[in-house]
Parts: C-alpha cells; sequence; structure tokens
C-alpha cells in the first residue's frame, strides 16, 4: 500500500449541541486526487478548517507527511507542506497579481526570512521571477501588473491557485474551487487541476460531480459530519448508502 | 476591620452597579453594531451636568433626575440619527476619530457652558443622613443607589433575557446578518439600544453626582472602567457586564481600601508604602490582563 | 488598500524640506523670532511620535489607543536616568528606546492575542494602567511628574541652547523616517502590509502572523520612546500627563489627519494639529471645540487623510 500522506483518526468536533464531525477516519495517499463530497452542511469546509489548522479538534489526532501536526498552528502546516485555497476566493485584492503571488514565494522557509528591515524587495528579482512562472502555470502571465480585485472571478481563482502552488506544497486543499465560476472557466480549472495532479497530491471538495468524477482518483462522502464511505468513483457511485444520502441528486 | 471590609464591600457593590449602568449600553453598541463608542463617557458626563443643572432650577433631585435621564436620552437619539449611524458601517479607525471628536466637543461645550469648576449636586435631604444596619452606620443616599442598581440589573436581565425586543437584541449581539435576514428592523433596533444606553449613562451620572464631583473630564476615567468591565465580561453580553462590573467594582474598591494596610504587615514599612497605592490602583488592569490571558474572548462572550 | 509606494517626487521633495529645516533655526534669529524654533522642535518630536504610531496603525493595521504609554515611558527613563546621574543621551536615549520597547512587548504580547473593538480597548487600558502607576509612584514625583535638571548632553555636546535640541530632534526624526521608508519597501514591510489586508490569507501562507505584528509594536514602541525622551528634554518634566489616553487619542488624530498608511502621514499630522493649536488658541479658549468639528469633517468627507490628497493614486476603490 502506497504511504498516507495525511491521515486523520478519529476526528471529531461539536459546535453546541451539533456534532459537526464525528469520529472521522479519513487518509490521503501520497500522490493521488481524493474529493470529498456530501450535502449541503455536511461538514466538509469545517473540516478542511481543521486540517489546514484553522480550527482545532475536541478530540482526534491529525498526522501529516509522518509527523503529528493536530497541535500545529495553521503557519506551521503550511511550512509543513500543505497549503489551501477558500471557498470564498482569498486573496489582496489591493496588491497587482504579482505581489500577489510574490508574497506567497516569500513566506516559504527556502525563501529566506523575512525580518528583513532594510534591502527593498524590489531588488530581489528572484522572487518575482519565481511569481512570474506560477502566474504562467495558471494562465495569468499577462495579468501581473493588474489589481487582484479587478481580475474577473475565474481569474482571481486561478491567482490563488497560483499562490497555493507558489508556497510548494505536497499537500493541497482545495474548497470547492469551481464555486461560482461559468461553465467555460469551470472547464479551464478542471483542466488546470488535472495538470496540477500530476505533480502534488491534492484534496478536493468539490460540489460539480462532473468535476469531481472525472479528476479523482479515490471519493469519501461524508454525510452529517459522518464519513459513510470510501472508494474509488464507481464504488461510490454504487454504494447504496450514498445513493440514500444524496436521495436522487444525480452521481 | 471586620466593619471596614463590610462598608467597603458595600461602596465596593454600589460602585460596581453603576458601572453596570454604563457598561450595559456600552456593550451592546459594541456587540450589536460593533461600534466602537468613546464618546459613551461624554454622555455620562453630560447627563450628569444635565441632572445637576435641572436639580438647580427644579429645586428638587428627583426631578431633575428624571429631566437630566430625558434630555441624555434626546441628546442620545440626536446624536444617533445623525452621527452614528453613518458610523456603523464605518471601519473601526473612522469611529475613533469621530468619537474622539465628540469628547473634545463635549468636554469644551460643558466648560463653556457651565464654567471650569465642579458643579455641586446634593442628594435629597430625607436621604442625607446614614442609617444603621447590622449595627454600623452606612449612608443612606449609597444604599438607595445600590438599590436603584440591583432594580434596573434586575429590570435589563428580565427585557433581555424574555422580552422579544431582548431576544432580537441577543441575536443581533451574536450575528447581525442572520438577525437582518429574520426581516428584524435593525436600524429602529440600533436607534433604540442607543438611545437606552445614553439614558443609562445620565442615570448613572446624576446618581453618582452627590458622591463625586460633577466636572470636565469626569466621563473619561470612568469610560476605561467600563472597557475593562465589558473586556473582562465579554463584549454584546449583558451577564458578563454586570458580573464583571461586580468584580471590577469590589476588586477596585476594596483594593485601594484594603491592600496598602495588608502589604504594611507583609512587607517593610517603605516597600508598603511606596508599592501599596501602586499596585491598589493597577489591581484591576492586572485582573483584566490575567483574564484575558485565559480567555481571550472574556468570561462570557456572546458571539460563537 | 495597495502596499505603499513613494510618488516620485517624494524624495526630492523630503530633501528641500529637510535643507529648508537645517536652514530654520538660523533663519528664525535672523528675523528675531527666535522663540519658535522651540514650538519647532516639538512639532519634530510629535513628528517622531505620529510617525511611529503610523508604523503600527498606517502599516501594521493595528488601531492602538494606547501609544502615548510608550512616548510617556521615554520620558520617565529619560528622567530617571539624569535622577541616576546619568546625563549623556547616548545612553539615556536608546535605554528609554528599550524599555519603552519592552513594555510594548508585554502589552503586545497580550493585546495581539485579539482583534478589532477588544484590541482598541485593551491597549487604552493598559496604557491608562501605565497612567495610575506613574500617578501613585510617589518617589517618581506622582501627580506633578519627574522634573529635570537642565537638558541631557548628546556625545558630550550639551543639548542646552534650542538650536542644539532642534537639530537632535531633526537628527532623530531623519533617521527614523529613513528606516521606515526603507522597512515599508522591505520584506518586513511588504508582509506588514499584507497583514494588514488579509490576515487570514497570511497565515495560509505560512506566515507567523503574530510575530510580524509583536515586532511592528515594538519597533514602534520604541521609537515613540525615543520621542519621549526628547520630550522630557524639552520641557524639562516627564509627566503623567504624557501617558493619558487623550494623548493617545492626539498622536491618533495626527496619523489620520495627516494620511494613515502614508510614511510621511504623521509629520504631515502633526505639522497640521500643532500649527492648528498654535492658532486657535490665539482666537478661542474653546479651541477644542473647532477642532472636533474639523475632525467629524474629516471622518466624514476626507476619510483617507491631508497626505492622500497629495499622494499618488491608490487602487483600493476597487477592493
Amino acid at each position: 500500500m502506497a504511504e498516507a500522506l495525511l491521515e486523520v483518526s478519529r476526528l471529531s468536533r461539536r459546535f453546541g449541541a451539533v456534532d459537526a464531525l464525528k469520529e472521522v477516519d479519513f487518509n490521503v495517499t501520497a500522490g493521488e486526487v481524493h474529493a470529498l463530497i456530501g450535502p449541503n452542511g455536511a461538514g466538509k469546509t469545517t473540516f478542511i478548517h481543521h486540517v489546514s489548522g484553522a480550527l482545532q479538534p475536541d478530540s482526534g489526532r491529525i498526522r501529516f507527511a509522518g509527523h503529528d501536526v493536530t497541535a500545529l498552528s495553521m503557519h506551521r502546516r503550511v511550512s509543513a507542506g500543505m497549503a489551501r485555497s477558500y471557498q470564498i476566493t482569498n486573496i489582496f485584492p489591493g496588491l497587482s497579481a504579482l505581489d500577489n503571488v510574490a508574497l506567497a514565494v516569500q513566506g516559504r522557509n527556502d525563501a529566506g526570512s523575512s525580518f528583513r528591515f532594510w534591502r527593498p524587495v524590489g531588488r530581489e528579482a528572484a522572487l518575482f521571477d519565481e511569481a512570474k512562472g506560477y502566474l504562467e502555470q495558471v494562465g495569468l502571465q499577462d495579468k501581473g501588473g493588474a489589481a487582484a480585485g479587478m481580475l474577473s472571478h475565474g481569474e482571481q481563482r486561478a491567482l490563488e491557485l497560483a499562490m497555493v502552488l507558489a508556497t510548494r506544497p505536497k499537500l493541497l486543499l482545495l474548497d470547492e474551487p469551481m464555486a461560482g465560476t461559468g461553465p467555460e472557466e469551470s472547464a479551464r480549472m478542471v483542466e488546470l487541476i488535472e495538470q496540477l495532479a500530476r505533480r502534488v497530491t491534492i484534496l478536493l471538495v468539490e460540489h460539480d460531480m462532473a468535476a469531481v468524477f472525472r479528476l479523482a482518483d479515490r471519493i469519501s462522502v461524508l454525510v452529517n459530519g459522518q464519513l459513510i464511505c470510501t472508494g474509488t468513483p464507481d464504488e461510490v457511485r454504487n454504494d447504496a448508502a450514498v445513493r440514500r444520502a444524496y436521495l436522487g441528486d444525480h452521481l | 476591620m471586620l466593619q471596614l471590609i463590610l462598608e467597603q464591600t458595600l461602596n465596593g457593590l454600589q460602585f460596581g452597579l453603576m458601572l453596570f449602568l454604563l457598561a450595559a449600553g456600552l456593550t451592546l453598541v459594541f456587540g450589536i453594531m460593533d461600534c466602537i463608542n468613546l464618546a459613551h463617557g461624554s454622555l455620562y458626563m453630560v447627563g450628569a451636568y444635565f441632572v445637576a443643572a435641572a436639580t438647580q432650577a427644579a429645586d428638587s433631585f428627583w426631578i431633575g433626575l428624571g429631566v437630566g435621564v430625558a434630555g441624555a436620552a434626546v441628546l442620545g437619539l440626536v446624536l444617533e440619527l445623525t452621527l452614528f449611524r453613518r458610523l456603523y458601517q464605518r471601519d473601526h479607525l473612522s469611529q475613533v476619530l469621530a468619537t474622539f471628536a465628540l469628547i473634545l466637543i463635549a468636554n469644551e461645550a460643558v466648560r463653556a457652558i457651565w464654567g471650569p469648576a465642579a458643579l455641586l449636586l446634593n442628594p435629597p435631604e430625607a436621604l442625607a443622613g446614614p442609617v444603621e444596619i447590622g449595627g454600623f452606620f452606612y449612608p443612606a443616599y449609597r444604599l438607595l443607589i445600590i438599590a436603584v442598581g440591583m432594580a434596573v440589573a434586575l429590570l435589563l436581565y428580565l427585557l433581555v433575557a424574555r422580552s422579544r425586543v431582548g431576544m432580537w437584541v441577543r441575536a443581533g449581539a451574536a450575528n447581525r446578518e442572520i438577525t437582518e435576514s429574520l426581516g428584524i428592523n435593525v436600524r429602529a433596533l440600533f436607534t433604540a439600544v442607543f438611545v437606552f444606553g445614553a439614558a443609562l449613562c445620565a442615570l448613572a451620572g446624576g446618581l453618582l453626582g452627590p458622591l463625586l464631583a460633577v466636572q470636565v473630564g469626569m466621563g473619561e476615567s470612568v469610560l476605561i472602567l467600563a472597557f475593562v468591565v465589558i473586556i473582562i465580561g465579554g463584549i454584546g453580553s449583558i451577564r458578563g457586564a454586570l458580573v464583571g462590573s461586580l468584580i471590577v467594582g469590589t476588586v477596585d474598591t476594596l483594593g485601594r481600601a484594603l491592600l496598602p494596610s495588608l502589604l504594611r504587615a507583609l512587607l517593610p514599612a517603605d516597600a508598603a508604602s511606596t508599592l501599596g497605592p501602586a499596585l491598589a490602583s493597577i489591581l484591576i488592569y492586572l485582573l483584566m490582563a490575567a483574564i484575558l490571558f485565559f480567555k481571550p474572548q472574556g468570561l462570557f462572550p456572546a458571539r460563537a | 488598500m495597495a502596499l505603499y509606494r513613494a510618488a516620485p517626487w517624494q524624495k526630492p521633495l523630503s530633501l528641500a524640506l529637510l535643507l529648508a529645516a537645517l536652514a530654520l533655526p538660523t533663519a528664525l534669529s535672523a528675523l528675531d523670532q527666535a522663540f519658535y524654533i522651540g514650538f519647532a522642535t516639538r512639532v519634530l518630536i510629535f513628528a517622531l511620535a505620529a510617525s511611529s504610531l503610523n508604523l503600527v496603525l498606517g502599516f501594521g493595521g493595528m488601531v492602538s489607543l494606547g501609544h502615548a504609554a510608550f512616548l510617556g515611558a521615554g520620558a520617565y527613563v529619560a528622567a530617571i536616568c539624569q535622577q541616576a546621574g546619568i546625563n549623556e543621551a547616548l545612553i539615556a536615549f536608546p535605554l528609554a528606546m528599550s524599555v519603552a520597547g519592552l513594555f510594548a512587548l508585554v502589552v503586545g504580547a497580550v493585546s495581539l492575542r485579539t482583534r478589532g473593538v477588544y484590541f482598541i480597548m485593551i491597549t487604552l487600558a493598559f496604557a491608562q494602567m501605565a497612567y495610575y502607576l506613574f500617578v501613585s509612584a510617589r518617589s517618581w514625583g506622582g501627580d506633578d511628574g519627574l522634573p529635570l535638571n537642565g537638558r541631557m548632553t548628546l556625545g558630550g555636546l550639551p543639548l542646552a541652547s534650542d538650536d542644539a535640541l532642534f537639530y537632535a530632534a531633526l537628527l532623530a526624526l531623519v533617521a527614523a523616517m529613513a528606516l521606515f521608508g526603507r522597512l515599508v519597501d522591505a520584506r518586513f514591510g511588504r508582509v506588514l502590509q499584507a497583514i494588514r489586508e488579509n490576515e487570514t490569507r497570511m497565515e495560509a501562507l505560512g506566515y507567523p502572523v503574530f510575530r510580524f505584528r509583536l515586532v511592528a509594536f515594538v519597533l514602534g514602541g520604541m521609537v515613540a520612546g525615543l520621542a519621549g525622551a526628547l520630550l522630557a528634554n524639552l520641557t524639562g518634566l516627564a509627566s503623567p500627563n504624557l501617558l493619558q489616553w487623550t494623548q493617545s487619542g492626539t498622536l491618533l488624530v495626527m496619523v489620520i489627519i495627516g494620511g494613515v498608511g502614508y510614511l510621511y502621514g504623521g509629520v504631515v499630522g502633526a505639522v497640521i494639529l500643532l500649527m492648528l493649536e498654535e492658532t486657535l488658541v490665539g482666537f478661542t479658549a474653546h479651541w477644542h471645540i473647532v477642532l472636533g468639528l474639523l475632525l467629524l469633517a474629516v471622518v466624514l468627507f476626507a476619510p483617507r487623510g491631508v497626505a492622500a490628497l497629495f499622494g499618488p493614486a491608490r487602487s483600493d476603490e476597487h477592493g
């Protein structure tokens, strides 16, 4: 069996009287695209928040790349190689697209300390050259100078992806990358993720089932905070419990 | 010694309840409108001046108190409609600047109208003397303040915990968007809360007037104490404001009264006399820092 | 907001103003107005203090309402140094900066765990705590403050003459502005501004947000401490009034009038506010009413301050 890059065991979290996550066991194998699906309110985003470190679980453990990261803060997990995109695009709207990505490059451990007070960043060509490379990968090479807030919705999603890539992650957490994009932009995003999948492990939360079944090597289904099924797309499609949970939704 | 402790505890209770009148309105404005109002202390000051002026004019403390509180409520209404309504949507920095400007205007206007000297406000004659409770004498007027403070606290509690308006207020403090989506007239709710807060300020200012001097700048020091109360209690929580007020009121009062003599018993005399007053004056801030360290959201966070 | 970028004319203009400032004492004496040198020094010192707050507030996005505590701490360290027999500014000033910085470290470590309205109230409360501490410290003069017996020396040169102190304050301001000017363009400054724009994103890019904020907060506190030490030399007194929260409010007003997040916002604001005060006081004893109304007008009609009117266009209207 291939090595598990991410290993979540018995993860639980309550919000008041609601079990948002209940003893979730979940793993992502190095190299795969693992999709997490489930009806609205199933706890998918909550799960991503716990994996990325934005929220702390009541109980359970999270291991990443062989280390227990349960107690680590978000920025430490990022340094360890975990990067995430957000359901609602999360960029620096006032900054240029290039500055957005350059900041992501600068934040990496191997890019050197950011506690530098004197030397203008303008003279650090390496930061910006590398950033341009990531913009190119997502098809934004011509938009580097534009304020990120002025880009179209699809372009902003692509920009966020470029920033996430610039952290050189081992594991990408993509929270509904297709949310709010039109059909054309969606198709481009699927293509982009397909390309990325060759180089990096991906945990994908997505509602667009066509995209999920096209991209995913394995799919897990979360319903009411509980994981009811994990398997290949075919196994999941034919699982009785999954069909019941989705009640007539087309899989 | 026991009598001193008892007396100071009552003083602390009385001070805490007055702080609660200030903090209750303020914590709701912070919690529901997400608006920082530095001028809350100015409403307290202006309210006290209103009460003092009206008392002199009417020659009756009770009429003066009623007129002053009503006047402050009207002032609050005008401020809400003309200024604060525009500030809710703005960033905290604009709110700080605008309400800081209000403090400057209020202090200077009061100085221009009533002069730089403190106004005298006498307690109603019937309550001027002490009464005997449990073998020692305690000022009747302070007992009245305790009674009024408790009554208002109870009223507020019932209002917020039991009534429909109170439910909206709590919902607004916990989550503004949801409250708006429920079709509640948030604008009117904001106005009502603000005006109510202003009236409570004037009530506290008027009641404390006979004990403290009614003077320019009286609002600022009490404002910061109200902040400490809210930080300890948790923004937007009436219960937190009550608990926080009582903690701050009693700890501050007892600290100032007892700490110096306590330290004298433990430390060499000169060290105690240097350290005592200093420690007593910053006691509540140390307490605040300690509470924050363990509960960054305060004791009773209203927001999940 | 975008990242700060200096307008192309900013460098030549600031050099020209620096030359003018260098000539100011001579010019004022020639015009028989030497009285104003003290006022000009005051402006420089408050420009320094306001600029240090601008680093915290404008570039770091931290609305601190307790900055005067660091100003006051610096002033007291200077006075206490002199009391202890240290009359050399090269020792006393760095000491003032260290103590103010250390105080900022403690305040920041607690208050930066919180956000928004909480942060404003907590910084305010801590400053008030420092105020009460100094008021009740009888060995440091209590209510009356701690006077200095004449001014210190700087590297052996006496600061006793008004001209000498003016140049010392100018030197401090120029050094601080040079540091801040470089800093906002350097890695640290870009990170700081990006945190102001989107804290969650920075955390998710792997930046230890808390640490960056704390360093900026401490740096701001240190420079404010330097301003306080200079101020004590100017006025000959370390007074608890320096720590009062209204003083923090005044610094905040300076930064906002001048332009939050513009390199020279603090300087512009200090010049405008102090000149306004100097002028208005001549007309009415109630000049605070005029100031208050002006501030309300700024909030309602020119929310980005005066420096913004002249500064480079920024693209935040679209954000």
